[in-house]
């Protein structure tokens, strides 16, 4: 099998290319990327004013299986997935069981594989039933094949604790993805405190409940020498922490996700539960401080966070209403509106955080469009226009408050060891 | 004219909305003492009451207006029946939308449930108090109170004192007298206050001589520190110490200044005896208007959706 993609943009930093280029893939592999590939194809592609770019990598996902079926499922979370332009996606271990093992490590792999549309990477509970008491089977499960530690949708209070998870997923090259929120500054908060709270007559989250924790993760990272990669960071102050821990050499790395940089705590009306997550939508000038660390590298990475919920679990009142929002579906129009339209970011930085960062960041060898690697290759035409439409989305869920909005950038082709999972905008595989 | 479905905040009431139903609640107030003025304005619609949290006072009030108007009222025992059972409110709400009720007066401990029930709901919803968010009925009746002593509202000061973060009340009084031209000034403890609170366009502060001097109306709100982790505030001793008034204080304000409070006051908390019981208070009047501003509201909501 031979497909060949012709006359595109490809954009691939971890080869620092780019340039109109074609790409020969045969079977499951990328064979060539040249100017003028002359070969006969089983399949050509013509990517002509498209973009081709490593297929995305997202960091952070939640796809509810097992326990949450009703939320979504590996099935209907991978295909959101592959409709959003990525390959690859890594989820997070909150489920029920929580994925504190080897077995559910092996149960999420073979749904995976029965899925078989884009690959789900298992991420492993740093504590023990995520309780922060005790670590979980780490080594077992790095065996098994988790690609990271997370105990997402909280932090590891236990600084001792977290501390030894650090030093022991370390031998293991395990990168820790953390969710930075300490509790008892969140208090019953339900979104950012501030002015638009006050008005709402709900109760505020600040800013310092994010910090503490960005500022005592790098703390730790510092003195075990050890990586840490902090989850979904809103706040001007946790972007200030970041850049001044890089400055002294700390091994930090900071995602952002598309509702951080898109939305603000200014957009939230009348109890619209779609617009309540953790961390919370932040000021107008934290969202600006999100954009400029993504523009200038403090923060590399742009995550999903896809946390799909039933109708239900939203449409209630708001302090009862669960936290979060789908995103895979959304992720690259907004990123590329909002970010590259917006003169944030370049094409190529764009692609650097949503698949060259990623893969260097779980260690994997993706996030490339090298001759001999697996051709996991996501194109899109950055030219068109449309506005979001919640109905057209593959996901089980449908929480998303960006319905209706009007974007630029569409995913056309998705194609996962060189077989396409989304072909021409359309789902390939059902 | 008043428009709208439901009555949920002084957030979202126009200026003439709040003057409209001020000036219909004087003309119900007549009716409280006459009972051959009571009449059948509501034609036998049915109000059902939805109190989430108790408040025996407030929906007393409420059952007395409806009834006042020849409304049929029954109290859906939430705290004792389908709560309990894990029913959620949309669905409790969907069910008694089926039973040809026409209001629903919900009070509940959450911010903006009033709001997510009345878009659920064909009936028109009243709100009597959602968590933090706004208690308008007793806004409005406190301000008919203002209305009717001082005759108008433009340059008035206002202070409002005591547990300003997590009262509705405060919020509502504030969103209402604002629109009508006074002036806003909340007053309390540091951790009981934000800075945050001056989006609403009022002042803020700690110094109570201050937020005292020169008030047209003192109004004080209920205080209770629940024990728990965490307590924003060491006690109520020491709360009546800093900011419980006592005549002294007073004297700081108008001499003819009314003194206000939503009950049920704690005396000797908020308030010492001498000033509940002396010449400024209207505290017991307030309890009257309450079912007079609440008439007002069934009334013109009533008339607003004729085809519900
Ligand atoms: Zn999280």
């Amino acid at each position: 099998m031979k497909l060949l993609i012709k006359g595109g943009r490809v954009i691939d930093p971890a080869n620092n290319r780019d340039e109109i280029l074609d790409i020969l893939v045969v079977d499951d592999k990328i064979s060539k990327v040249d100017k003028s590939i002359d070969e006969e194809a089983d399949k050509v592609i013509n990517a002509q004013g498209k973009w081709v770019m490593p297929g995305l990598i997202d960091l952070h996902v939640h796809f509810r299986e097992p326990g949450f079926e009703r939320k979504e499922t590996i099935r209907t979370g991978s295909r959101a997935a592959a409709m959003g332009g990525f390959t690859t996606v890594c989820c997070m271990p909150n489920t029920e069981p929580v994925c504190d093992n080897d077995i559910v490590v092996e149960f999420i792999k073979l749904k995976a594989e029965r899925a078989g549309i884009v690959n789900v990477l298992p991420i492993g509970s740093i504590s023990k039933g995520m309780k922060g008491e005790e670590l979980s089977d780490i080594g077992r499960m790095s065996k098994a094949g988790i690609c990271a530690l997370s105990e997402d949708g909280k932090s590891v209070l236990n600084a001792g604790l977290m501390k030894n998870a650090m030093r022991y997923a370390s031998m293991f090259k395990l990168p820790i993805l953390d969710h930075c929120e300490d509790p008892s500054l969140t208090g019953k908060g339900q979104m950012n405190a501030g002015e638009r709270a006050a008005f709402m007559g709900l109760a505020g989250i600040s800013n310092d409940s994010e910090e503490v924790i960005v500022a005592r993760d790098m703390i730790l990272a510092q003195s075990t020498n050890t990586p840490i990669h902090l989850c979904h960071i809103s706040t001007a102050g946790s972007v200030t922490l970041i850049r001044q821990a890089k400055e002294r050499g700390v091994k930090v790395t900071a995602e952002a996700t598309p509702h951080h940089f898109t939305l603000c705590d200014e957009d939230i009306t009348d109890y619209d539960a779609n617009y309540k997550m953790a961390p919370p939508l932040r000021s107008k000038s934290d969202r600006e401080a999100i954009r400029q660390a993504l523009s200038d590298g403090t923060i590399e990475v742009i995550s999903t966070d896809h946390a799909p919920h039933h109708t239900d679990e939203k449409n209630c009142e708001f302090q009862l209403a669960l936290n979060g929002i789908i995103g895979l579906e959304t992720s690259f129009p907004l990123a590329n509106t909002v970010l590259v339209e917006g003169g944030y970011l370049t094409p190529y930085q764009l692609v650097e955080k949503m698949s060259a960062n990623p893969a260097k960041i779980l260690g994997i060898n993706k996030g490339n469009l090298s001759e001999g690697s697996v051709a996991d290759i996501t194109i899109a035409d950055p030219n068109a226009e449309y506005v979001i439409d919640v109905e057209d989305m593959v996901s089980k869920a449908k929480n998303t408050p960006f319905g209706g909005m009007h974007v630029k950038g569409k995913i056309l082709y998705t194609i996962v060891g060189g077989e396409m999972s989304v072909e021409d905008g359309k789902l390939m595989k059902r | 004219m008043f428009k709208g479905k439901d009555l949920l905040g002084l957030r979202d009431l126009s200026k003439d909305s709040i003057m409209e139903i001020l000036d219909e609640a004087r003309s119900m107030k007549k009716r409280i003492d006459n009972p051959a003025l009571r009449d059948h304005t509501l034609n036998k619609s049915s109000i059902v009451t939805l109190f989430y949290e108790n408040s025996t006072r407030t929906k007393t009030s409420f059952c007395l207006a409806g009834a006042y108007l020849g409304g049929i009222v029954q109290d859906l025992g939430v705290s004792t029946s389908s709560v309990s059972k894990g029913e959620s409110l949309i669905d409790t709400g969907l069910n008694i939308d089926k039973m040809g009720v026409k209001f629903m007066i919900i009070r509940h401990q959450m911010t903006g449930a009033a709001a997510v029930l009345a878009r659920n709901v064909r009936a028109c919803v009243i709100n009597a108090g959602d968590g933090t968010n706004e208690h308008p009925t007793q806004a409005l009746l406190d301000m008919y109170t203002i209305y009717d002593y001082l005759g108008g509202f433009e340059g008035l000061k206002v202070v409002i004192l005591g547990d300003i973060s997590h009262s509705r009340v405060a919020r509502s009084n504030a969103f209402g007298l604002i629109k009508l031209g006074a002036r806003v000034t909340l007053a309390g403890p540091s951790t009981l206050i934000s800075g945050s609170m001056r989006a609403l366009g009022v002042e803020v502060t700690s110094d109570i001589k201050g937020a005292i001097a020169d008030a047209d109306v003192v109004m004080g709100l209920r205080v209770q520190f629940e024990r728990q982790k965490n307590m924003p505030f060491p006690n109520t001793r020491e709360y009546s110490t800093l900011y419980g008034i006592n005549s002294d204080l007073l004297r700081y304000a108008k001499p003819d200044a009314l003194v206000m409070h939503p009950g049920p006051v704690n005396r000797g908390v908020e308030f010492t005896s001498n000033v509940i019981d002396g010449k400024n208070s209207v505290i017991n009047i307030q309890v009257k208007n309450g079912v007079a501003v609440r008439m007002a509201i069934l009334k013109l909501l009533y008339e607003a959706n004729p085809d519900l």
